[in-house]
């Protein structure tokens, strides 16, 4: 008999099973469906992994191998190839998802226009340069200018494409300023805001991109980048109930979900927070599961800690509880429990598409906009 | 020399072109793109119509109806996968409501016995997730799903093993109808000559019919587009939805796919570019206000594919179907929003018209004829990922195994696109996020071609 059964050997997966077996837990399996073990940072080849749970900053397959070799070592069995469908197909004491998140793909985006080659994602984008070492295009259009859409003008820029644009319908971007100015900036790559890809053009390769307000910018690539959707298939089949917006599957402040036994971690449940986040809820999951496995109570009930606008969502994350917001907003938050105010934090700019935290707070259940 | 050469390598000449390979006769399938089923054949939503709805008495109506049987009979052995849902065609108004039993009627004039006039309450009961305002329907028992890309590569496949000879990349741009045999040249010099010609161009039917110097029709393009949603919003449907129909076309549905998706359209536009494939804000926006009025609920899920494809519609409402002895050449023109479904008559059609011109031929023992049996796409088929072996495409469950297979198959693929067609790889929610480069890179070794080919990097 398993003892846990993970899914998904991402950071979140990975660092939840080293701390089970650090604590003594039998049987710990994590199934993978891709041949390697590693989730995202396996292909994400710049710098920027590690730092708030390995306290060191490294690259993402550094990182992934890092935290493989450590799952190993620590007895934990991966099981790669293994796409789980169903709950059934898992007999174990206790079910941790940590399936991870995508992009949103330019059909789910609605995006009109041709269907020519040349249309990516970061995540498709990284793994073609990371992992197949080939080059993508000549000349790029990056859709999005949130972090990763920065990380992507840095992963064309050294396969050798150039970026002919970012694009973002928002009015700003959405990255810190440093950031930006080390790519983007590095690369002399104009930021459109305001505007939308309206229209792709190219009948078998990208020729072209139309925004909304009628420039046409010429490239033969196009990589949309950010609008992160959960993986969270598994977690539907499994009749788990989904946070709105977020699409994410609902937990409780120790990542309970309302399925007796099944725990839900990492970017699955907030989409998408950085990977040393992810791996901290894997080892912060680790005593609740514990107590699953011996005690063996669960909460009667889970619910979503509740939002307004321009709140999104929120989430249980191993730093604190997460949120977004869906525009540039001036004013506070304020977490409370129905009916005390547990915490407020004032900000003069709140920035769409990035991820704030409040302290981990005993019984946050509900989270107000003051402007 | 070949006897006859098929010009199209849509569902409708690979049908021909099988048909044609059953009897004793040197058979060319010629096809513009480098691929067959790549048109209007592969961007349909792939309905096996009963043809109930359609005008009784025209030769459409005999077509879908002889088609439906052939390839219902056809199917499973060939594996091409049918997955039996039957459709609901509901009425949301009293005036659709009150053409209910008009429609019943035409479906027996169409000697289609089993549609059935339902009130409301039982709408709801066989579809609880309609939106409201149902006034009535009725049910179309027989109307079922048929997977499009694998119909027409399975006819092909079958020709090709039977002896028929394919060239793709060939876009016939004139002719020479010389006394015992025609010379057809190609966009790019290359010539091939043969005694018969059968037109089965689809979009472009027209302007192979004037080559041979005959009018008679026009190709106006009826753009449809759709919209295709994620798997997890398949539960909410079990039949097709079908609306009341218009002169103009079947109107707007909401079906399932038997990939298991839902899909949504198509959309009706008159454009005059034959090659104008591509979505549109317009054409999206109506489709999802037309989907949130008929299924609220799908308006929820993620969207996983847009597309469209160009109907050959004419100035007639019927099929352009004709034989001309002086030229020794048939014309499958016009075969606009049934074709799928009516291929495996049309090619039967086909022969009759070439031997009402003076071509002779017999039928050629069933033992020296080799069957096909494609990989089954569909889910109400087994796939190959069941039976184990390394999955690449997670969305859509595609092993190694059948990539490999596609790239190296009797038909082979020759692009993503074309991958796509034969394996469901690349067609799911994530859209390649996971798999696209693991797949180029397979292809590429399966095929000794590079990765930036498959790629198609300029
Ligand atoms: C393109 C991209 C770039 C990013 N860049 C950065 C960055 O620079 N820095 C940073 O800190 N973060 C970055 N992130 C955020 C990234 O999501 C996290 O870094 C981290 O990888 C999330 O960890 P996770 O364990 O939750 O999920 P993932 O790393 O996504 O791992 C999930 C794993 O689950 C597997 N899986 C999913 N479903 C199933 C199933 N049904 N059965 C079996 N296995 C399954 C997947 O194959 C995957 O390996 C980026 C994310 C993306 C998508
Ligand atoms: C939106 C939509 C929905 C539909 N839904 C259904 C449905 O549910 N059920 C159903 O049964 N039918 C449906 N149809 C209709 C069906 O798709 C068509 O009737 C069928 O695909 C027509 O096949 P075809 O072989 O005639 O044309 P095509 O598939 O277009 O094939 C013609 C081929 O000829 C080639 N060609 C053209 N000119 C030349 C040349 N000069 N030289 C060489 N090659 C040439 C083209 O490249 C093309 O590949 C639908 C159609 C549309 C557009």
């Amino acid at each position: 008999m398993i003892d846990v059964a993970i899914v998904g050997a991402g950071p979140a997966g990975l660092s939840a099973a080293i701390e089970l077996r650090r604590r003594g837990v039998g049987r710990v399996v994590v199934f993978e469906r891709e041949l390697f073990a590693g989730g995202i940072p396996r292909h994400s080849a710049h710098l920027g992994y590690g730092a708030r749970d390995m306290h060191r900053i490294t690259t993402g397959p550094r990182y992934a191998a890092l935290l493989t070799r450590r799952a190993e070592k620590a007895g934990v069995e991966i099981e790669v190839g293994r796409s789980v469908t169903d709950f059934a197909q898992l007999s174990a004491r206790a079910v941790l998802l940590a399936t991870g998140v995508r992009e949103r793909p330019r059909s789910a985006r609605l995006v009109p226009g041709d269907r020519p080659a040349g249309v990516l994602t970061t995540g498709s984008l990284q793994q073609f340069a990371t992992l197949h070492h080939q080059r993508v295009g000549n000349r790029a259009v990056v859709v999005g200018a949130e972090h990763v859409s920065f990380s992507a003008v840095l992963t064309l820029a050294h396969t050798g494409c150039r970026v002919a644009a970012m694009v973002t319908a928002l009015p700003h971007h959405q990255t810190y300023p440093l950031l930006r100015l080390a790519t983007a900036g590095r690369h002399r790559v104009p930021i459109h805001t305001g505007v939308d890809i309206a229209e792709i053009v190219g009948r078998t390769r990208v020729e072209a991109v139309v925004l909304t307000d009628g420039r046409r910018i010429a490239c033969d690539t196009v990589v949309f980048t950010g609008d992160w959707i959960p993986d969270h298939e598994l977690a539907r089949a499994g009749g788990l109930p989904m946070l709105l917006v977020a699409k994410a599957p609902i937990v409780d402040a120790s990542w309970h979900t309302q399925q007796q036994g099944v725990f839900a971690i990492g970017n699955l449940i907030h989409p998408a927070e950085t990977a040393d986040v992810c791996a901290l809820d894997g080892r912060a999951v680790a005593e609740h599961v514990i107590d699953w496995l011996t005690v063996g109570s669960w909460p009667a009930a889970v619910a979503a800690v509740e939002v307004a606008a321009p709140i999104q969502w929120a989430a249980t994350s191993a730093i604190g509880v997460t949120f977004r917001v869906d525009e540039f907003v001036t004013g506070s938050v304020a977490a409370s429990n129905g009916s005390e105010l547990l915490h407020q934090t004032k900000r003069k700019k709140w920035i769409p598409n990035r991820a704030y935290h409040l302290p981990r707070l005993r019984d946050c259940r509900q989270l107000t906009f003051k402007r | 020399m070949f006897d006859v050469t098929v010009v199209g390598g849509g569902v409708i000449g690979c049908a021909v072109a099988r048909e044609l390979t059953r009897r004793d006769l040197a058979v060319a399938l010629v096809e513009a793109r480098n691929d067959v089923g790549a048109g209007t054949s592969k961007a349909n939503t792939a309905i096996l119509h009963t043809g109930f709805d359609a005008t009784p008495g025209s030769t459409e109506s005999r077509l879908v109806a002889r088609g439906y049987e052939l390839l219902r009979a056809y199917a499973p052995n060939a594996g091409i996968s049918v997955e039996e849902t039957g459709a609901v065609l509901v009425a949301w108004d009293d005036e659709q409501a009150e053409s209910l039993p008009t429609l019943a009627a035409k479906a027996a004039a169409n000697n289609y016995m089993h549609a059935e006039v339902i009130d409301a309450k039982e709408v709801r009961g066989l579809e609880p997730h309609l939106g409201d305002g149902v006034t009535g329907g009725m049910v179309v028992p027989g109307e079922h799903l048929v997977d499009p890309w694998t119909t027409p590569i399975a006819f092909a496949t079958e020709a090709i093993l039977n002896g028929c000879q394919l060239f793709t990349g060939f876009a016939v741009a004139s002719c020479r109808v010389n006394a015992d045999s025609t010379t057809l040249v190609a966009a790019d010099g290359r010539v091939l000559r043969t005694r018969y010609v059968v037109n089965a161009a689809g979009l472009h039917g027209d302007t192979l019919h004037q080559l041979f110097g005959y009018t008679g029709f026009t190709i106006r393009p009826r753009r449809g587009e759709l919209i295709v949603f994620d798997k997890l919003a398949r539960p909410l449907l079990r039949h097709t939805i079908l609306p009341v129909p218009t002169a103009h076309t079947k109107g707007v549905l909401v079906a399932p796919t038997v990939f298991g998706n839902i899909m949504l359209g198509p959309t009706a536009d008159d454009i005059s570019d034959r090659s104008a494939t591509g979505s549109t804000k317009a054409g999206i926006d109506a489709l999802l206000m037309k989907g949130r009025r008929i299924l609220p609920a799908l308006l929820d899920e993620e969207v996983t594919a847009v597309y469209a494809g160009l109907r050959a519609a004419t100035e007639h409402s019927d099929y352009q179907l004709s034989a001309h002895a002086d030229n020794r050449y048939v014309c499958l023109g016009g075969i606009r929003s049934t074709g799928l479904t009516s291929s495996m008559a049309v090619a039967e059609e086909a022969v009759t018209l070439l031997s009402s011109i003076g071509l002779t031929m017999t039928m050629r023992d069933v033992g020296q004829l080799r069957d096909v049996r494609m990989t089954p796409l569909g889910e109400t088929d087994e796939r190959p990922y069941q039976r184990g072996g390394a999955v690449i495409c997670h969305c859509e469950r595609v092993t190694a195994k059948e990539i490999e297979a596609a790239v190296l198959s009797t038909v082979p693929a020759s692009d993503i696109d074309g991958l796509r067609r034969r394996t469901r790889v690349l067609a799911g929610r994530c859209q390649g996020f996971y798999c696209a480069a693991n797949v180029c890179a397979l292809a590429a070794k399966a095929s000794g071609r590079s990765m930036s080919e498959w790629m198609g990097v300029p």
